[in-house]
Parts: structure tokens; sequence; C-alpha cells
């Protein structure tokens, strides 16, 4: 039986005036205007297109490797796994050993570390955590800036600004104060490792910076609410509520700065000396991979000499590659997959 | 003229699960028919298969026969030229953000390469006119964008881009779900007008929306359809019980 | 009933054992280290701000003295004698960028259209893995093969063979941008336009990506900035040249190659030049990112 709760719907609905309903029909002739039958080929081409494009990045990548891989196929039969602990890089006598740029890619990169860590952390502590909200647009941006300058202008800066700097003032410090250490010694040229390592310093502190940032503003801030709510100041709640539970992120971040490092090619072709020797001293010259292939590629008479360099170029891709994954792997853990601003 | 819409033993499946069930429907042309019944039940899924848009969704499957007059939806015809023929409106009113309101409105035209200025001209007009936005918007169809406008009028915006491609058909999706009761009304009174020239299919949540527009209505429940019958009948005297409980509130 | 006017601590009873009075304050100890820490975090950040500053302040103070017509539509003269400037390599580079972009922009595109419209799936995860594997390569290793790709098929250098090498620094930052710009766009969108009997091409060019334009062409022009002021892939592909060229099948001069010969050379002619050349580098790499911004702006309609 019918249940009284609802109001007796009304059908008689007014009439709506009649002169009206004559503009309703949109028709401007007695055939719609869309004619024809609608072919399927377009669309069909249309995204073979789109695919055959997402195809071409793949290609490209193994593109890359079969480049790498046969031109140094060469050395690679003359020389073995040798070439990778020899430091005889003589291209008169066609020996090579690809150790001393090994080893000054290395060093170079670890003392641009070393600097820039406690340097990125501390910008992006500060911005994400103590810097008031309106400093934070202006001071991510100036940190953003230091990545747009093309790293040959880094270079240019480097042997006229920085080298004089470090011949006058802090290499003559260092020796004097870390000298016994027999990683300060020999005459302070300026150019040399420190030099490579302080310029490649400044480079890669707003990835390791901007990629913390990310990390840091992923904690979720019940995490900060929970260490202030204990008690702790705010030096103590970024420690054990925000940094700890980024760890994974931070790691990946430096690795990510790493991985930039290894690579970068001109600022440090130009000031690290270009001379392939392995010493101790910060001071000496050294060479990286990076260093002998933009430095002597053109260079290169023959075949061996040319496939040489070309193998060293397959190392740093393949090292590259695994610590770029590695750090991307441990980044991607902390901020799960949320979009990231692109890194350019 | 509108054409009539049969539906012939239609299940539709998402992957593995099932959504429809068997549903056998015809509705009559230069009618409005209403699809009630709780959320869940299918009655956008149904819809959405007359003009073949649950293939936008991966993994959508149908089975059954659909017939818009005498064209087979899924045998006779593409996707593209199907939904020509067939217009449908949102539930949420979405027009294009990067167009001018003209450029809405033609929209469907143009990109089918049609260019000819003055019958795009008269199209837009008709078309605003029929949605009954024309007198508010006829100052700036070329300086305001499609998105500047109130909700009320984005929906009759989007109605009129429907209309312009001049179809037999509109479907229509809870169009009114998300508006005020004034634009709500506006948009009522619309298809009380539009059904003579349409035939026109609204899913609405709403009970005494479907009272107030249309003559036939059929009732959803978990994928099925329950009762389909005059409009009257069901509101007054339905033959299944859970009809009766529904239109009386006693669930959904 | 009660007694309200007892101290609420003895009214709960005997059960609280901590008056107020004997919670120690935060130790000395603590607030030093908190505002230690502090003051560190202040002086990092002061300490990276100061070689920003210094670059911009040298580059402009010891380039801008530098820059006049003569050095910007001459070539270089020879070693010994003042003057000339870097105009082939301001065209050269131009150029090179040019081919880069008309290579690059159009697979970058399609890649990222193709990651967000047809790549929601298991090929399209292996894509985006490869783009994020290519964006880390060293650019001096993308320089090695297109130096095996085309200098030596044509046994020459070129612009070409340096473009080559730039599109392939630039499609994978392109492809990403695009596809998560795309991927903005609401499914709703694309819906409208298929419900009115729009091709999913046609959708998809004309709607999608139309709608996500201004995000689109950021993403162009980031990928475009990074690649402009690249050195280590021409070293071997364009290779450098002092005087005009114009044909395809030769050396082909560029800013960053200019620079950087200049300020490893022993010539303080070309030290100056070398500033001035960084300068309008760094000039133009602004310039040409805002100019598109504006355009963009342009195109815009009120309220979208």
């Amino acid at each position: 039986m019918s249940n009284q709760a609802l109001p007796r719907p009304r059908f008689n609905a007014p009439e709506p005036e009649r002169e009206q309903k004559a503009a309703l029909k949109v028709e401007t002739s007695t055939k719609p205007l869309l004619q024809g039958k609608v072919s399927e080929i377009p669309d069909a081409v249309f995204g073979w297109a789109m695919r055959l494009c997402g195809l071409a990045v793949v290609a490209l990548l193994g593109l890359i490797v079969y480049q790498l891989v046969v031109g140094s196929q060469l050395s690679w039969h003359a020389f073995g796994w040798k070439f990778f602990w020899q430091s005889d890089w003589n291209p008169v006598s066609d020996q090579y050993g690809a150790l001393p740029f090994i080893y000054g890619t290395i060093v170079s990169s670890l003392l641009a570390l070393i600097i820039a860590v406690p340097l990125s952390l501390g910008v992006a502590v500060f911005i994400t955590e103590m810097c008031p909200t309106g400093l934070r647009g202006i001071l991510s941006f100036t940190t953003e800036l230091l990545a747009a300058i093309p790293s040959v202008v880094y270079g240019l800066w480097a042997i006229f600004v920085l080298v004089p700097i470090l011949r006058q003032y802090v290499q003559p410090f260092l020796a004097k104060t870390l000298g016994w250490t027999g990683l300060f010694s020999g005459p302070p040229y300026g150019i040399g490792m420190l030099a490579a390592g302080v310029i490649l310093a400044i480079m890669i502190i707003p990835i390791i910076s901007s990629i913390t940032r990310e990390v840091l503003t992923v904690v979720p801030q019940h995490q900060r609410e929970a260490a202030l709510a204990l008690g702790a100041t705010r030096w103590e709640m970024i420690r054990m509520g925000v940094l700890r539970n980024a760890r994974a992120g931070i790691v990946g971040a430096i690795i990510l700065g790493l991985g930039r490092a290894l690579g970068e090619t001109m600022a440090v072709t130009m000031v690290i000396g270009n001379r392939p020797e392995i010493a101790k001293s910060l001071f000496a010259p050294g060479y990286t991979m990076a260093s002998v292939l933009a430095n002597e590629f053109t260079e290169a008479t023959g075949d061996l000499y040319l496939s040489a360099l070309i193998e060293i170029g397959l190392a740093l891709f393949f090292v590259t590659i695994v610590v770029n994954a590695l750090a991307r792997l441990m980044v991607w853990s902390v901020t799960r997959g949320q979009p990231s601003r692109s890194i350019a | 003229m509108g054409v009539g819409i049969t539906v012939e033993h239609l299940n539709a499946f998402y992957g593995k699960t099932q959504a429809l069930f068997d549903i056998n429907i015809t509705v009559l042309a230069n009618h409005a028919t209403a699809l009630i019944g709780p959320s869940g039940c299918g009655k956008s899924t149904f819809i959405r298969c007359l003009n073949r848009m649950h293939e936008t969704i991966p993994e959508a499957r149908v089975e059954g026969e659909v017939r818009i007059g005498d064209l087979s939806v899924y045998n006779g015809t593409s996707a593209t030229q199907l939904r020509r023929r067939v217009g449908m409106v949102f539930q949420k009113a979405n027009p294009f953000p990067t167009m001018s309101i003209y450029d809405n409105v033609a929209a469907g035209l143009k990109l089918n390469g049609f260019r000819n200025r003055k019958q795009l001209d008269e199209v837009v007009h008709k078309s605003l006119h029929a949605s009954a936005l024309w007198d508010e918007v006829k100052d700036s169809l070329h300086k305001k964008s499609g998105a500047s406008l109130s909700g009320g009028q984005q929906q009759r915006l989007c109605i009129a881009r429907a209309l312009a491609v001049q179809p037999e058909v509109l479907l229509m999706d809870e169009p009114c779900s998300a508006l005020d009761p004034i634009s709500t009304g506006k948009i009522e009174e619309l298809i009380f007008q539009l059904k003579e020239q349409y035939t026109i299919v609204i899913v609405t949540h709403n009970m005494q929306q479907a009272a107030r527009v249309a003559e036939f209505t059929g009732f959803f429940l978990l994928g099925k359809m329950i009762e389909f019958d005059k409009t009257e009948k069901i509101f007054t005297n339905p033959s299944d019980k859970r009809t009766e409980d529904y239109v009386t509130g006693r669930f959904g | 009933m009660p007694d309200t006017n007892s101290n609420s601590a003895a009214a709960m009873g005997p059960r609280t054992s901590i008056p107020q009075a004997s919670i120690p304050p935060i130790s000395l100890r603590r607030r030093v280290a908190d505002h230690v820490m502090t003051g560190i975090s202040v002086l990092t950040v002061l300490l990276v701000l100061v070689p920003l500053f210094a670059i911009f302040a040298y580059l402009v103070y010891k380039g801008i003295g530098s820059i006049n017509i003569a050095f910007l539509t001459q070539t270089p003269k020879p070693v010994g004698e003042p003057g000339g400037g870097m105009a082939n390599a301001i065209v050269g580079s131009m150029v090179i960028l040019g081919i880069a972009s008309l290579l690059g922009v159009p697979l970058g595109i399609g890649a990222g259209i193709f990651l967000s419209e047809y790549g929601r799936n298991r090929y399209g995860d292996i894509v985006r893995f490869v783009s994020d594997v290519l964006n880390g390569v060293p650019s001096i290793v993308i320089g090695i093969v297109a130096y095996g790709l085309v200098v030596m098929r044509q046994k020459h250098f070129s612009a070409l063979a340096g473009g080559v090498a730039l599109a392939i620094m630039m499609i994978p930052t392109i492809a990403r941008t695009t596809e998560q710009m795309l991927l903005l766009v609401p499914q709703a969108i694309r819906e409208a336009a298929y419900g009115i009997g729009v091709s999913r091409w046609r959708t998809t060019l004309s709607i999608t990506l139309r709608t996500a334009t201004s995000g689109v062409i950021t993403g162009v022009m980031l990928a475009f900035a990074r690649v402009a002021g690249e050195t280590a892939p021409l070293l071997f592909t364009a290779f450098g040249n002092q005087y005009w060229n114009w044909k395809t099948d030769q050396p082909t001069a560029a800013l960053s190659l200019q620079i950087f010969t200049y300020a490893i050379s022993p010539f303080d002619e070309w030290h100056r030049q070398a500033w001035a050349g960084a300068l309008v580098l760094i000039v133009l790499i602004v310039a040409a990112v805002a100019a598109v911004r504006i355009a963009v702006r342009h195109g815009t309609l009120a309220g979208a």
C-alpha cells in the first residue's frame, strides 16, 4: 500500500509559450551539418606515431650503449680489465691505463660532497623548517638560480676568481694549519684537485638542497608536532621528527649530487690542471674521466687512442647510471612517487 | 526530430565485475525518460553505454544490443560518429577552459573541420537560445572564457555545446546535482522544452525531478532494471515492492 | 556536591604527584644547542648565496665593459690583435639550438603524449624509467654518441651534429614535463570532447594539449635553457669555428665553446672577451625564457 510520506508529484506542468518552441531546434538546413563517414584511420595513425615517439626514447638509450660498446671494443681487446687499474697513460707508446682518471673523478667528487653536503642540508633545513614564509620563495628561487648557471661560466669564474683566492689565501692557510696530514703539501698553484672540488661543490649544492627540501616537505606534519609535544626544542624537533624520517631520501639526494659531480666536465676541466697523475696532496693537479674526454678526444690520433677514450666514456656512463638509479630509488622510497619537480 | 532507443539484453562489465544485468528498455522518441535508483545502482553506467562513453575506461566491456533509431550502436558505426548523434551533458559542467564561450559552443563543429563562419555564427546563436543562455552572454561571446561563468550558466553552456552538433538524442547524467535550486529550475524548464525536439534520457538522484520533467521512468537497483513505466505509475502505483520502497523513501 | 573552590589538583585526589614548580626548565645546554644550530643554518644559507652573487657580480663587472657593437657584430680577430667579437658564435649557437629544438621538441612532446595518453601501462613505465636514466647521462658522453652517429658518418664536424647532441639531452626533460602537464588536465575535459563526437587524436591535440599548453611550454623552455649553456657535447660535434659559417658541413662556432676556448687561453684580450661572452650567454638565455613566457600569457583569455 502506498505510503503517504511523500507529497504526490504533479504531472501537469504548465505549457511553455508556443512561440518559443520554434526557436529551439538548432537547424540551419534540412540536413545535419556534420556529414560523412568518420574514418578510423587518423586515430590509428596518431596512436602509432605517439607510440613511436615513446619507442624513440628507449631506442636512444640503446643507441648510446651501442655506440659506446662498439667504440671501445679495440681498447677492450687490447687491455681487458687491466685498463681500469693501470696508471700509465701514454699516447706516444699507445699504452693506456685509466686509473689516474678514475682516481681524479672519485677524489674530486668526494671532496665536493664533503663541502657541499653540510651546506646543502643547512640550506634545505633552513628553508623548510626555520625560514619565515615570506623569505621562502625568494630563497628557494635564488638557490635554484645557481642550478641555471652554465658549467662553462662556473669554470670561467673559477679560473679568474676562485683560483687566485685559493692560491693566495686558502692554500697557504691550509698548508700552515693542516699541512701535517700530507693532504695539503706541495706548491700552492691554485689550480688542482682542491679547486676542482670546491667548484664542483658549488655546482651540486642546488640539486642536493632542492631534493632534500622535497624530501623534508613530505614528512608529515604530525611527526613534527609529536616531537614538539614532548617538549623538544626546535632543533631537537628537526633532528628527531624530520631528519630521522627523511633519512633515506636525504641519502638519495646526496647520491644524486654525487651522480651529477661524477659527470661534470667543463668547470672541472678548466681548473683541475689536467695532469694524469695520482698524488696524495689536494694541491696537486689531477685529471678526471670527463676532463680527459673533453681535452683529448679531438686530438686522438689513432684508433686505439680513440677507443681507449671511448672506453673511459663507457665506464663513466655506466657508473653515473648506477649511481643515479640508486639515488632515485632512495628518494622515491621516501616521497612514494609523488609528483616531483623536474630535475634540470 | 528525435529518435527512439532500443536496448536488448545489455550486460556491462568492468574487468571481471558485472555492473549491468540483462537490461531491456525501449525509450520513446521525443519524450523524456528518467532513470532513478540509489547510488551505485548502475544508472550512470547504463547511460554511458548508450553513447559508448564507458569505453573510455580501460577494461570496460559490453554485451548486448543497443539501437538508436535504426543505427546499431555497437555494430553499425564508430564511437566518434555515434556521439555526433547522441549528445551528453555531464554531472559537473565541463566547458573547455581555454576557449571562449563562442568557441566552446562551436567546438563540436570546428574540431570536425567545419569552417563556414556565417553558419557557425548561426549555429552558436541558435544553440545558446535553445539552452536559454543567449541573453546572459550575448555581449561577451568572444571575450569571456567558458570557465568564467557561474555553475548554472556553465551547465547551460554545455547543453548548448551538445545541441550545436545537432544530435537526435540528449543524454543527461545528473545534470543538476551540482547546482543550486534556481539554476536547477531553469534547466528543468529547458528539458521540458527540449523534449519536443529531442529524445532525452536523464539520470537523476532526485525523484521529484524525475516526476517534474519525465514522462517515463526506469528504476534501477544493483545493476538491474526493476521497473520501467509511465512516471505517474512508478510514483503512485508501482508494481514492484522494491520500487515502492524506494520512491516512498524507505531506502536509498 | 564537588568543592569548586579548592585547587583542582587536590580535588583530583592524591594520584597526581608532580607539582608545577618542580618541572625543570629546558636545560641551558639544549637551548644553546638550538640557537647554535639555527645560527649554523643561517650561516650555510649565507655561504651558499655568496658564490651566487659573486658570479653574477663578476659577470657584470668584468663583462659589461667589453660588450659593444663590435663585440656583437664581428668575428674573432687573430691572436694578438685587439678587438673582434663573437658574432659568429652568437649566431652559431642560435643555429645549433634551432636544430636541436626542431629535433628534440616534437619528439619530446610526442613521447610525453604517449606517456600520458597511451602509456598508463607497463610499456609506459619502461619509457618513463629509460627517460629518467637518460637524464642522468653526462653530457660529454652524449657528445661521444653524437660524434659516432653524425660526425663519423659525414666525416666532418657540423652544426647538425651539435644539434643532435643537444636534442638528445632535451628529449627526456620535455617528455616528462609534458606528461605531467597533460596528466593535470582533468579527465572530464577529454570526456566533454569525446561526448560531442571529436575523435581521439583531435581531442588529444586540440583539447588536452591545448589546455596544458602553458605548462608544456614551460617544460620546453626549461629544457632549452638547460642545453643552451652546454659546452661539453659541442666539443666534438660542432667543434667551433673562428669564422662565419653558413654551411652545414663545416664546424660551427658556438658561444659556450668560444667562452671555453678564450678562458683557457693565455691572452688577456681573450679573457676579457670570455667574460663578455658569458654575460651575453646568460642574458640571451634569460631573454629567451622571458620572451616565451610573455608570448604564452598574451594568448590567454580573461578568466581562463
